[in-house]
Order: structure tokens, then C-alpha cells, then sequence
């Protein structure tokens, strides 16, 4: 598909005619405004692009668009997103997905289309909470939190989205958050031109059963010391004067430091196309919990042969190969004898 | 024999019989599925109509030598045109004493059996568990067991070694082409040709030809040890059937209705996408869909069943045919979706190989016991065309029957096949192809609807007058970009709507729209004697004892009829009526009475149910007994109003 056929579009052309059901001051408005405006800079066509989503509050994210879209099941959005993309590697199709939905009942498909690959691109709204059945605790929930399902406190350990990504081996992985949009869409532009499983979690508030979750670090008094800006080639530095940095410590571990301790040479420079994972894996642990200096930005951007592509080409060599399919020396082919 | 006709026109030579069933049973590891299969494929180059039973434990290999690792392989090669595997086997192969120990209660009263008598040592009756209640092993070859049967004694696993010495092959190698003996020892009895057999051996182990010069040997073996071995006796023969004219395979259910699939997408003009995740005895099908790419058909072997569901309806959404291939415990985990593809009302086929339930139950056995499930195994009101397959050969036109429903009313539709069908074969006479029906849908490309104000719209929900389906937009089609979903839409636009005069609306509609599937249903077809006063009704892999049971029948004058659905749901329009036009109905299933208890909630109708469970399919002389048994009560009927 060509960019330049495509015809100039706005937001306007990308928005749906449905009114937005989200509760008022409900972070999934920032995320869905990122989005529509990001859309006409894309050079891509609302009728060549899907938006797939499982159940929950931010699922309901593909009404408001105004392209191909399904609102499906919970926790299924990747699988069917994976077949939407194998018949059509000509479509350009978003997974919407949640804490709830993508890392709990949907774990399993989450992972395995991102080690497949399959060109998608992934939105995960973490908001650590369940807020479409009302306030329960989520895979993403901290130990401890009290919710209506823990009302002494949760137990479960629990996940930390880009650490499950980066094991399942996708090649693109990224963390943002809904204060932002300019971050959003400049994660969500590199996230649609990476070709293969594009995984983005976006910090999201949910500010009727788990506000203020993010405030540690995105509040934007608390970002010069809370936030780390990954830049791929730069030193990872942060701070109100980039006072502080990340090294990696003789041990093989990350520190967080203070760059006149250290000297600005010891500080890690980020690279985003490096293949091995580890370093973007530490990144991605690098904050014990949402009041600790948090990476936001591109974790990692590696190229690995696409699994729709792959599939296509495939038919394609088979095609080749054997010819069209000719049905008549199908049937005849496990051998034949004839009836006078 | 008991059963077969002797066609013997002198009373030297070789005896000539209608028809021969025949069972090898051997242990997992001894290759019994593969001589069954060579006996079956000469059998059916050679003419013979023929239906196979493939009987194999779950286990890849079970404890060697135990009865519970006993694979078996059974075929009925006829002169005349047949539909069942036979109910008692005339011949049996035993390669071991387990095999004889768990097979010769099959075998039926007078019936040849073959033995390898090397696999009778001590250790070897120990495992089979021939033992008396002190623990002392018993010997079947010299006590009474064998009393009744006619019995050959062959050393086949040293006769097999021993013509193998001279090739170079060690004696433990050697050791597995004994089934080449067998097959070869078979072959002479019944006057099998050699030659096929042989090429195949050639071709199969071309990539080892110390194994194929093994086999070849030891079939040859086999074939000469019958040749002069005055034991073994006269040579039968089972001539070629008069089937009409034709090109004929041989086929199995799984491959045909894996055909069915690639022929429906190119009669759809539609390219397939099928997801599936591997299941017994549904693997096969994505194993063959997998090999057919150049048909343009993308296989996805998917994390689980519920991606693979999920990846079918994607692809559907997106223009493909999508399908996906299962047994019932991937039916139940793929409800969730089935549903969805309900409510969002998009084409897609549901293949559902059953097996013995529930759970993982007898997953290598037959059973047609997920009727229930998809009938009614989803949540909601959620009904769906459901299409059963009879007869191997059939599977390939309930394929098309299948996605020609799913296209035309943009619905999810099952297809019930079963473990025996999947597995048996029978030969095929290959269809016309450009005699098969055209399913293609129209894509739609503009928009369908006009506001007041003129503006022109698309709206995803408006449906066709006649057959209720909803237009079929994909993705790339300009101007007519739409969200579907799982939340109730409003009539129509598609919108999401909660309104309660909306959903029941919607609940109807969806409804009306199976029902309108009636449209296409051919009147229901009987055969039989016209004027019976028993129906012997029927769906599935049943078709094929009901018919060898319906045909005995009348030939000893009992006057019977018989009827077998293919259309589940929704059921035939004339089928209330047809049912109430007799006096008794008798419903033969290999579940508890499934469809049977349906038809009494659907019709009020009395309908007897003949059932079975034990993993196999009925044997016809099971469904004569019913048919017997309804036709006596009808008497007790006329003696009650008389007396």
C-alpha cells in the first residue's frame, strides 16, 4: 500500500459519530484524542485501518474511531486481531487492550502474538485497577492494595507489562502516559512504523476507583525527578538539570546516579536496536513502584521477519511452486482407479 | 463363515465370498494401522467396495505387550456396495498374545484366526495378562480358548528374521517388518494382488533400502508361506464390486472434509483462513489444510482453542472464509466466540470431530455426543445451523454445505463429523467438480442507506429481506467503515442500543434468521418400504449400520423405512409431519438419546431412542435388533386394542 495515494485526511475523518461513554475526566479521553489527532499524519486510510479490542473500559475505544473496528471478547483482542492481520497484511490494525484484559485473561494471546510478531500495534491501557465491573484489584495492582475483591489487602505478586512483553520477545516495546499527548503520539508514531507486535503501555488514570495512581511520577510537579526520558544514542539522563543518570554497575545491574559522582562517560547510552533484551528487561525494572524514577519512551525497536508476512509468502512460494489450485487434481491425488 | 455368501462355482479352487472382514490387531509399535490400510488400499484398487474402522489406543505407546497398548485395524471388502466396517470379523490377525487376548471376543463363531506364535513366551502371556487367579500364566494356544475358531500358528517374527539375515539387517530390525509378513500371509489367503504392495513398499521407504528390501522380503515371505503350507489351506477371493462408472478414491472422513474445505473456498471464490490448535481426531485436517496452501489457504496453528476461534472470526471480518477445526473440548472453550460471531453476524464454520466425552474422555474413540453442545452450548439466546456428516465420502459435501450456509446468512455454522468417520475409510467416486455449487457472496461495496437529509450512509445491520442476513462490509471498502461488537446493537444502524423492545427484537431476528436456513433444505428423503409402520431415523456416522440394518431387515420381509438428517439446526420443515406418519420412530445415536429427546421437545412426538456409548460405532445387527424389537410392539399393540 502506497502512503502517497492516500488521500489527506483529519481528525475529523477519523472520529465516529458515537458519543464517548467514558466517565468525565477518565484518562481514556487523553489516549482517544492522541490517537484521532495522530491518525491523519500516519499516511494511512480509516478504511484500511482496524481497531480490535477485548472488554473493558478502554475496549470500548474502537467505537469512537471512525474505521473498521470490533469490540470483542475479553482478553481475546490479540487473537483476533492476529487473523484479521493474516488474511489482510495489507490492513493496519490496532489492539486495544487493558490491565485486566491483556495481562490477565487475555495473558496467553498477548504473548504469543508478540513472539509471533504479528503486526499489530498494541495500546495497553494500565490503569492497575478493574473499573468497567467497578473496582476490583488487577494483574498490574500492588501488593498490598485494597480494593472491593481485597479488602484486607491483595497478595498476588504482581506483573509488570513491559517485563511480560519483553520475556514473550516482542520486538518493540514502549511505556507512555495519558498526561502527555505529545509523548503519546510521538510513542504511537514509532510504535505504527515498526513492522511487527508494537507493545505500548500507557500509564492511565482511572479516577473513580484508582486515582492518582501515576501521580508519584507523572504529576507534573514529580516528572523532572520521577520521569526518565529514554532517547535512543543518548546518555539516560534525568532530573531537573539532568542531574542524574542511569550506569551500569560492574555487577551487570542498573544504578540510578548522580552524574557528578560518576562522571557523564560511566552513564548508559540507550539503544533501543540493541538485540539482546536484557538491558531494555532492567530498564523496564528499573522502578520498584510508582513513587521511583520510571523510563518512559522506547524500550526496544528490533526488526525480526513479520509473522503475517511470513504466512503470506508461504501461499505465495506454494503458489509458485505447485501452481494454482486446481481442484480436480486434488481429489485425484491420493491416487485413483476407474469404474467402467 | 457365518454371515458371508460362499459364490464358489467349483467345489476345488479357489472359494469366491461376497465378502471378507477382516481385523489386524497387533501392539501400537507393530504396525497394524498401516498393513490395515495397504490391505484396504489394494483392496480398493482391486474394486471391492470396502468401509474401514481404525481402532487405536490414546496412548502414542502403551507398556509393549499389554492390552491396553492393542492397536487395531478393521475392513470389510465386499463384491457388492456396503456401508459398515462389519460387525463381527471373520478373520482376525493377532500379532501378540494381547492382541488375541483383547480382540478374539470380535471374532465370530467359526472365524479364522491368524496367530504369531513367537509372541507367546512366558513374559509375553504375563503382560497380556493371560493368568489364572494364582497368578500361573495360561497358555490360550493350548487350552480350550481357541476351541471353535479355525487357527494358524505361524512363526512370524522368526520367519521374518530369517529371511531378513541374509540383507544385512539386524535382528531387532528385522523384527518390525513382521506386519509385512502378515500382510503378505493375508494377501495369499485372499488372493490379494502383489504388485501394488510391493511398489508402495519401494516408494514409501525409498530413503531406506535396507527397510523396504526388509519389508519386501518379509511380505514375500508371508505371500510364498501361504503358498506352500498346506495348513493354511484354500484361497478365497472377493471379486470386484459393480459400483457404477466413475473415477474412485479411496478416502477417509478427516481428508475428505478437508477437501470440502479448500473446494468450498474456491467455490466461494473466497480465500480460507483456518486457525486451529491440535486435538484429537480433528489434528488431521489442519494437518492436510496446511499442506494446500497454494490454494491460497493460511493455516494458523494458534496458542489455544480459543485463539483459534478468535483468529477464524478475525479473518472472517476481514473477507477470508474463516474456519476452525476441533473436538468437543475445543467446542466448549470456543464458546465464547461462537457466540460473538453470532451477535456481530459473520460467516464462519465450526468443524467439531467428536470423540467420547465428556473431558478428555476416550479421545481416539467415536462417539456423536456433542449434539447438546452444539445445539444449545452457548450463553444467551444463541442459535446456529448445525450440519452432520454421514459417511466418510460425505464430509466433503457437508463441508461445502457448511460454509454455503455460513456465507449465505453470515453465521457461525457447526459441523459434527466423529472419530469413526474421520478415521474409516470407503472408496469415493469423485464428483464433477463443475457440477458442484457456486456459494460465492457479494462483498458489500456502497453504502445502503439515505438519512433525510440525503446524506447516504452504510448501515451494517440493515438486512436482506428474504434470507436476514446483514451486509458483508470488509475492511479497505471505502466509506462504509463500521464497529461491530458484542454489545447489543440496535436494529439496523448497528449502534449499540439497550433498549428493551430492541433486544427482543434483535433476540427475534437473529432467530428468524436460522430459521430461514429451512429455505434451502430439501425435503426430507426416505427410503424403505413405503408402507412401514417403523422409521428408522437417523443422523451421522450412524447412516451406515442403520443402512446395512434397514436393508436385512427387509430382506428377511420385515417392513421397515429409514430417513437420515444431515440439517440439525434447523431441522428439515417437514419433519414433524413425516415423523407423525409413523407409527413408531426409532432414533439409533451414539450419545444417550440427544437428538431423540430434541425431536420429542421440537414435534411431541414419540421417539424411541436406540443408544450406545462405549466408544464405537453400532454394529447393524444392533439396529436390526431394534427395528425387531418396534416392529414386535406394534403386534403387542394390535393384540392390547383387540383384546
Amino acid at each position: 500500500m502506497s502512503t502517497a495515494q492516500v488521500a489527506v485526511t483529519t481528525k475529523k475523518d477519523w472520529t465516529s459519530d458515537q458519543e464517548v461513554r467514558w466517565c468525565p475526566g477518565c484518562g481514556d479521553y487523553g489516549i482517544l484524542l492522541a490517537v484521532q489527532q495522530l491518525m491523519p499524519d500516519l499516511g494511512v486510510a480509516p478504511e484500511n485501518t482496524v481497531f480490535v479490542s477485548g472488554i473493558g473500559c478502554s475496549s470500548r475505544f474502537p467505537y469512537y474511531m471512525n474505521t473498521y473496528g470490533m469490540h470483542s471478547i475479553h482478553g481475546r483482542a490479540p487473537a483476533i486481531a492476529t487473523g484479521v492481520a493474516t488474511a489482510r497484511p495489507d490492513l493496519d490494525v490496532w489492539v486495544i487492550t487493558g490491565d485486566g484484559d491483556g495481562l490477565s485473561i487475555g495473558g496467553n494471546h498477548l504473548i504469543h502474538a508478540l513472539r509471533r510478531n504479528v503486526n499489530l500495534n498494541i495500546l495497553l491501557f494500565n490503569n492497575r485497577i478493574y473499573g468497567l465491573t467497578k473496582g476490583q484489584y488487577s494483574p498490574t495492582s500492588e501488593v498490598g492494595k485494597v480494593t472491593k475483591s481485597t479488602p484486607f489487602g491483595s497478595v498476588d505478586h504482581p506483573f509488570n507489562p513491559l517485563s511480560v512483553a519483553l520475556g514473550a520477545e516482542a520486538t518493540f516495546v514502549a511505556r507512555t502516559h495519558d498526561l502527555d499527548r505529545k509523548h503519546m503520539q510521538e510513542t504511537f508514531r514509532a510504535a505504527h512504523a515498526h513492522r511487527g507486535s508494537s507493545f505500548v503501555e500507557i500509564y492511565q488514570n482511572c479516577n473513580v476507583f484508582n486515582d492518582g495512581q501515576f501521580d508519584g511520577v507523572t504529576k507534573k510537579t514529580n516528572r523532572a525527578e520521577m520521569m526518565i526520558d529514554l532517547v535512543h544514542g543518548e546518555p539516560i539522563l534525568f532530573g531537573p538539570e539532568n542531574e542524574h543518570g542511569v550506569m551500569q554497575g560492574t555487577d551487570g545491574f542498573l544504578h540510578i546516579v548522580d552524574v557528578a559522582d560518576v562522571g557523564l562517560d560511566r552513564i548508559l547510552i540507550h539503544d533501543e536496536k540493541n538485540e539482546h533484551s536484557s538491558l531494555a528487561y532492567a530498564l523496564a525494572r528499573l522502578n520498584s513502584d510508582d513513587h521511583s524514577p520510571t523510563p518512559f519512551g522506547v524500550f526496544r525497536d528490533v526488526e525480526r521477519a513479520e509473522y503475517t508476512q511470513l504466512v503470506g509468502d508461504q501461499v505465495m512460494e506454494a503458489s509458485a511452486q505447485k501452481g494454482p489450485g486446481d481442484l480436480e487434481a486434488l481429489l485425484a491425488s491420493n491416487g485413483t482407479w476407474t469404474v467402467d | 463363515m457365518t454371515d458371508t455368501i460362499d459364490r464358489s462355482d467349483t467345489a476345488d479352487g479357489d472359494r469366491v465370498l461376497d465378502h471378507l472382514v477382516v481385523r489386524f490387531a497387533g501392539d501400537s509399535g507393530d504396525g497394524m494401522q498401516l498393513t490395515g490400510d495397504r490391505f484396504t488400499s489394494v483392496s480398493a484398487s482391486f474394486g471391492n467396495d470396502l468401509s474401514t474402522l481404525p481402532d487405536f489406543p490414546a496412548e502414542i505407546r502403551a507398556p509393549a505387550g499389554t492390552v491396553n497398548g492393542v492397536s487395531a485395524f478393521q475392513v470389510n471388502i465386499a463384491d457388492h456396495e456396503i456401508t459398515t466396517p462389519g460387525d463381527e470379523p471373520n478373520v482376525l490377525v493377532a500379532m501378540n498374545a494381547a492382541a488375541l487376548k483383547a480382540e478374539l471376543h470380535r471374532l465370530e463363531v467359526g472365524g479364522t484366526v491368524i496367530i504369531n506364535e513367537d509372541a507367546f513366551a512366558e513374559r509375553d502371556l504375563e503382560k497380556a495378562g493371560y493368568v489364572d487367579e494364582v497368578g500361573a500364566t495360561i497358555n490360550p494356544l493350548t487350552d480350550d480358548t481357541l476351541k471353535g475358531y479355525r487357527v494358524l500358528l505361524v512363526p512370524m517374527t522368526s520367519l521374518t528374521k530369517e529371511v531378513c539375515e541374509p540383507l544385512g539387517v539386524k535382528p531387532r530390525d528385522a523384527e518390525r517388518s513382521k506386519n509385512f509378513f502378515a500382510l503378505g500371509l493375508v494377501s495369499w489367503m485372499y488372493t490379494r494382488p502383489v504388485e501394488p504392495t510391493e511398489e508402495w513398499i519401494d516408494e514409501k521407504f525409498a530413503k531406506n533400502e535396507q527397510v523396504a528390501a526388509a519389508n519386501k522380503a518379509a511380505f514375500r515371505a508371508g505371500f510364498n508361506f501361504g503358498e506352500t503350507t498346506e495348513a493354511v489351506g484354500h484361497r478365497y477371493e472377493v471379486r470386484p464390486a459393480t459400483l457404477p462408472p466413475g473415477t474412485y478414491t479411496s478416502i477417509t472422513g478427516n481428508t475428505a472434509l478437508s477437501w470440502g474445505l479448500v473446494a468450498a473456498g474456491q467455490l466461494a471464490k473466497l480465500p480460507i483462513t483456518l486457525g486451529s490448535y491440535p486435538i484429537t481426531p480433528a489434528s488431521d485436517i489442519l494437518h492436510e489444510l496446511s499442506r494446500q496452501k497454494h490454494f491460497g489457504i493460511r493455516t494458523v496453528q494458534a496458542e489455544d482453542e480459543i485463539a483459534a476461534v478468535g483468529v477464524a472470526l478475525g479473518a472472517s471480518f476481514a473477507g477470508h472464509l474463516g474456519i476452525t477445526t476441533t473436538s468437543g473440548p475445543g467446542v466448549a472453550l470456543k464458546s465464547e466466540t461462537i457466540s460473538l460471531a453470532i451477535a456481530i453476524e459473520l460467516p464462519m464454520v465450526i468443524i467439531d470431530i467428536q470423540r467420547g466425552g465428556p473431558s478428555t474422555g476416550l479421545p481416539t474413540k467415536t462417539e456423536a455426543s456433542d449434539l447438546n453442545l452444539a445445539l444449545h452450548g452457548r450463553h444467551g439466546e444463541a442459535p446456529l445451523p448445525v450440519v452432520a456428516s454421514y459417511s466418510p465420502a460425505h464430509c466433503f459435501h457437508a463441508a461445502i454445505e457448511a460454509a454455503r450456509i455460513a456465507l449465505k446468512y453470515r453465521t457461525p455454522v457447526i459441523l459434527l463429523s466423529d472419530g469413526y468417520l474421520a478415521n474409516g475409510s470407503e472408496p469415493w467416486k469423485l464428483p464433477d467438480v463443475d457440477t458442484l455449487p457456486d456459494i460465492s457472496v457479494p462483498f458489500t461495496t456502497e453504502p445502503n442507506h439515505t438519512t433525510a437529509d440525503g446524506t447516504e450512509e452504510f448501515w451494517p445491520y440493515l438486512r436482506d429481506p428474504e434470507t436476514l442476513a446483514r451486509p458483508w462490509a470488509i475492511p479497505g471498502t471505502p466509506g462504509l467503515m463500521h464497529r461491530v461488537g458484542g454489545l447489543e446493537k440496535q436494529d439496523g444502524t448497528g449502534n449499540i442500543d439497550y433498549t428493551p423492545e430492541n433486544h427482543e427484537r434483535m433476540t427475534e431476528l437473529r432467530a428468524a434468521k436460522i430459521e430461514a436456513v429451512t429455505a434451502d433444505i430439501a425435503p426430507t428423503e426416505v427410503s424403505g418400504d413405503a408402507d412401514a409402520d417403523v422409521l428408522v431415523l437417523g443422523w451421522g456416522s450412524t447412516w451406515a449400520a442403520i443402512d446395512a440394518a434397514v436393508q436385512r431387515r427387509r430382506r428377511a420381509g420385515v417392513k421397515v423405512a429409514k430417513a437420515h438428517l444431515m440439517h440439525l439446526s434447523p431441522l428439515p420443515p417437514d419433519l414433524g409431519d413425516l415423523l407423525r406418519s409413523y407409527r413408531r420412530v426409532i432414533l439409533p445415536e451414539l450419545n444417550r438419546g440427544q437428538l431423540a429427546h430434541h425431536l420429542r421437545g421440537t414435534y411431541l412426538v414419540d421417539v424411541t431412542s436406540v443408544s450406545k456409548v462405549q466408544g464405537l460405532p453400532f454394529k447393524s445387527r444392533e439396529i436390526e435388533d431394534a427395528i425387531d424389537q418396534a416392529v414386535a410392539s406394534l403386534g403387542a399393540d394390535e393384540e392390547g386394542a383387540t383384546s
